[in-house]
C-alpha cells in the first residue's frame, strides 16, 4: 500500500518531469529578465539606487502563497487574463515561480557584480579597455555569485509548494501521468492520504534533483 | 454472473491500466496535453480523490470517449468557487446547501444526485467523553463539548466542515475553547492528527477506510450501518452553465455526468473497494429517481429569468 505510488513509474517519471520542466523555464525566464536588471542597476550610480536595491531584497522574501493568491486572481478566468485560460496549467506554475525566483537571481547577482573590486574596473580603464570591456570583465569576475544567484533561484522554485498548489492545482490523470502535479505538491498529496512513507521517498528524490542540477550547473561555471 | 462480472472488469482494468502506461512512458514524453485534443476540468472535494475512486471513473471514462480529466481536488467550498469562476467544467460535492446555492443562481445545470456514504464520528478508542453511549451524533458532539474533549475540526468549508457545523447546531452548542481546534486541511491530514492527538473528529467513511494505520475507533455510526440520518452523506454532480462561462467544455461534462451516472458508472462505484471495504454507494439508478431535484428547491421562475 505504501509504495503503491513507485509500482508504476509512469506517475514518478511524469511528476519529475513537470518539476523539472516547469521550474528550468520559470529559472531560464527570469534569469534572462534578472541579469539584465542587476548589471543596469550594478553599473551606474542613479538617485534612488539605494531603495531599488532594497525593494529586490524585499522581493527575495516575498511570501510564495501571496504570489500564488496573486497570480491565481490574475489568471483565473474572471481575472484580467482569464481569457488565456491558463489557471491550473504548467504554464501557470511557471509564471508564479517567475515571479519568486527573479528578485533572488536579481538580487544575488546584483551584490555579486557590486562586491567587484574597484580595482578591476579601474585596471580595466586603465589599459584602454571600453565600457563594454569593462563590464565583461566584471561579469567575469562575478560570475561564480551570478551562478549562485541562479541557483538560488532554481532551489527557490522547485522546492516552492504554497504558490503552485494554488495555482496548478497538484492535477495528476487518472492513468498516473500528471498535468500540474510537482514533487513538492506531490508530497503534501501523500501526507494528506496518510502515505508518509511514500512522501519521504519523494522527498528524497527531490533532494537528489536539487542535487544534482546544482552540480551540474557548477561543473559548467568552471568549479 | 454478478461475481464473474466483477473479475473481468477488474482483469480488463488491469490490462488497461498496463497498457496506457505503456504507451504514454514511451509516446508522450515532450510535454503534458499536447496529445490530447481535449481535457474536462474536474472540481471535486479531497474524498474522491484521495480514496482512489476518481482515478477508476476516470480511466474507463476515458476508455470509453478518449478524454482526460483534469481533477482538482480542493474541498467543496473551493470547488465551488473554482466552477463560480469557470475554472472548471463539471463539478462534483458533498453539501446539498452549497449545491442548491450553487444551482439557484444559475451557475450549475443538470444536478444529478451520484453516490452515497454516511459520516462517522472517530475517536479514541478509550472513549474519554464517554459519547459511544450517547443517542446520535448531536447527542455525542453535546457530551464532548461537556467534556471538553479534544475535538479538531477540518475547519476548511468542506462538505465534511459544512455538516459539522450543522451538527453542532443540532446539539445546540457553538464549539469553542481550546478543546476544538480548527486545522484547515484536508480529511486526511485532520485524521492524521486526531489519530495523533487521540482527538475526536467527524469523517466520511470512504476516507475512514481507505486509511489503515489509525488507531482511531468509529464511536457513533452513520446510516449506513444503522446510525442516524443526520449523518448521511450524498454526493451530487453539476454541469457549468455555458450561458454564464462560455469557455466551458458543456458538451463533454454532461458526457461525464452520463458517464458516472450510467449503469457502467454506478457498477464502478458500487465495485470499488478500499481494505476489502465498500465505500461509496452507487444513487443515480435509484427506483425513485428524483427528477425534481434538476430545479433546486425554492427556485422562482422570475429569479433567474433573463
Amino acid at each position: 500500500m505504501a509504495f503503491e505510488a513507485f509500482s508504476d513509474p509512469t506517475y514518478l517519471r511524469s511528476i519529475i518531469r513537470i518539476s523539472l520542466t516547469v521550474s528550468l523555464i520559470a529559472v531560464l525566464l527570469s534569469t534572462a529578465l534578472s541579469l539584465p536588471i542587476a548589471f543596469a542597476v550594478g553599473f551606474s550610480d542613479f538617485r534612488g539606487k539605494r531603495f531599488v536595491t532594497a525593494v529586490i531584497n524585499t522581493g527575495m522574501g516575498f511570501p510564495s502563497v501571496v504570489v500564488g493568491l496573486l497570480v491565481w486572481y490574475v489568471l483565473s478566468n474572471q481575472g484580467p487574463l482569464g481569457s488565456l485560460n491558463l489557471i491550473y496549467t504548467p504554464e501557470a506554475m511557471i509564471i508564479s515561480q517567475l515571479v519568486l525566483a527573479a528578485p533572488v537571481i536579481t538580487g544575488v547577482a546584483l551584490s555579486a557584480i557590486e562586491s567587484v573590486d574597484d580595482a578591476v574596473q579601474g585596471a580595466a580603464y586603465g589599459v584602454g579597455g571600453t565600457r563594454a570591456d569593462v563590464a565583461l570583465i566584471t561579469l567575469k569576475e562575478a560570475r561564480y555569485g551570478v551562478i549562485t544567484g541562479v541557483l538560488a533561484g532554481f532551489g527557490r522554485a522547485i522546492s516552492e509548494v504554497g504558490s503552485v498548489l494554488i495555482v496548478g492545482g497538484n492535477i495528476a490523470y487518472a492513468d498516473g501521468t500528471s498535468k500540474t502535479r510537482t514533487l513538492t505538491t506531490a508530497i503534501q498529496f501523500e501526507v494528506r492520504k496518510g502515505e508518509f512513507e511514500t512522501a519521504l521517498v519523494l522527498g528524497a528524490v527531490l533532494l537528489v534533483l536539487v542535487l544534482l542540477v546544482n552540480g551540474v550547473v557548477l561543473r559548467l561555471g568552471g568549479r | 454472473m454478478e461475481y464473474r462480472r466483477r473479475e473481468v472488469l477488474g482483469a480488463s482494468a488491469a490490462g488497461i491500466a498496463t497498457a496506457v502506461a505503456g504507451c504514454i512512458g514511451s509516446g508522450d514524453d515532450d510535454g503534458e496535453g499536447s496529445i490530447a485534443d481535449e481535457e474536462l476540468a474536474l472540481a471535486t472535494t479531497t474524498s474522491t480523490e484521495a480514496t482512489g475512486l476518481l482515478t477508476e471513473i476516470n480511466e474507463a471514462f476515458r476508455e470509453r470517449y478518449g478524454v482526460r480529466v483534469a481533477a482538482n481536488a480542493e474541498g467543496t467550498g473551493a470547488s465551488i468557487r473554482s466552477a463560480r469562476d469557470g475554472n472548471a467544467d463539471v463539478i462534483l460535492v458533498h453539501a446539498r446547501s452549497r449545491e442548491d446555492e450553487f444551482m439557484q443562481e444559475g451557475y450549475g445545470v443538470n444536478r444529478r444526485d451520484l453516490m452515497f456514504n454516511d459520516f462517522v464520528v472517530v475517536g479514541p478508542s478509550d472513549d474519554p467523553a464517554g459519547i459511544g453511549d450517547a443517542e446520535g451524533a448531536a447527542a455525542a458532539f453535546d457530551a464532548i463539548a461537556s467534556a471538553e474533549a479534544t475535538f479538531v475540526s477540518r475547519g476548511d468549508e468542506s462538505g465534511t466542515h459544512t455538516k459539522e457545523l450543522v451538527i453542532w447546531d443540532e446539539a445546540g452548542v457553538e464549539p469553542g475553547g481550546e478543546w476544538y481546534q480548527e486545522l484547515g486541511q484536508g480529511m486526511g491530514e485532520t485524521l492524521t492528527n486526531a489519530n495523533e492527538s487521540g482527538a475526536y473528529t467527524l469523517a466520511d467513511r470512504g476516507t475512514y477506510l481507505s486509511r489503515d494505520d489509525l488507531d482511531l475507533e468509529i464511536l457513533v455510526q452513520g446510516p449506513i450501518e444503522g446510525g442516524p440520518e443526520l449523518l448521511a452523506n450524498p454526493y451530487g454532480i453539476m454541469a457549468v452553465n455555458p450561458e454564464i462561462h462560455p469557455n466551458v467544455n458543456y458538451d463533454l461534462a454532461m458526457s461525464y455526468i452520463g458517464f458516472f451516472t450510467s449503469p457502467e458508472g454506478q457498477q464502478i462505484i458500487e465495485e470499488f473497494t478500499a481494505n476489502g471495504e465498500q465505500l461509496f454507494y452507487p444513487e443515480a439508478l435509484s427506483e425513485d429517481p428524483n427528477f425534481q431535484q434538476y430545479v433546486p428547491e425554492g427556485w422562482q421562475p422570475d429569479s433567474s429569468d433573463d
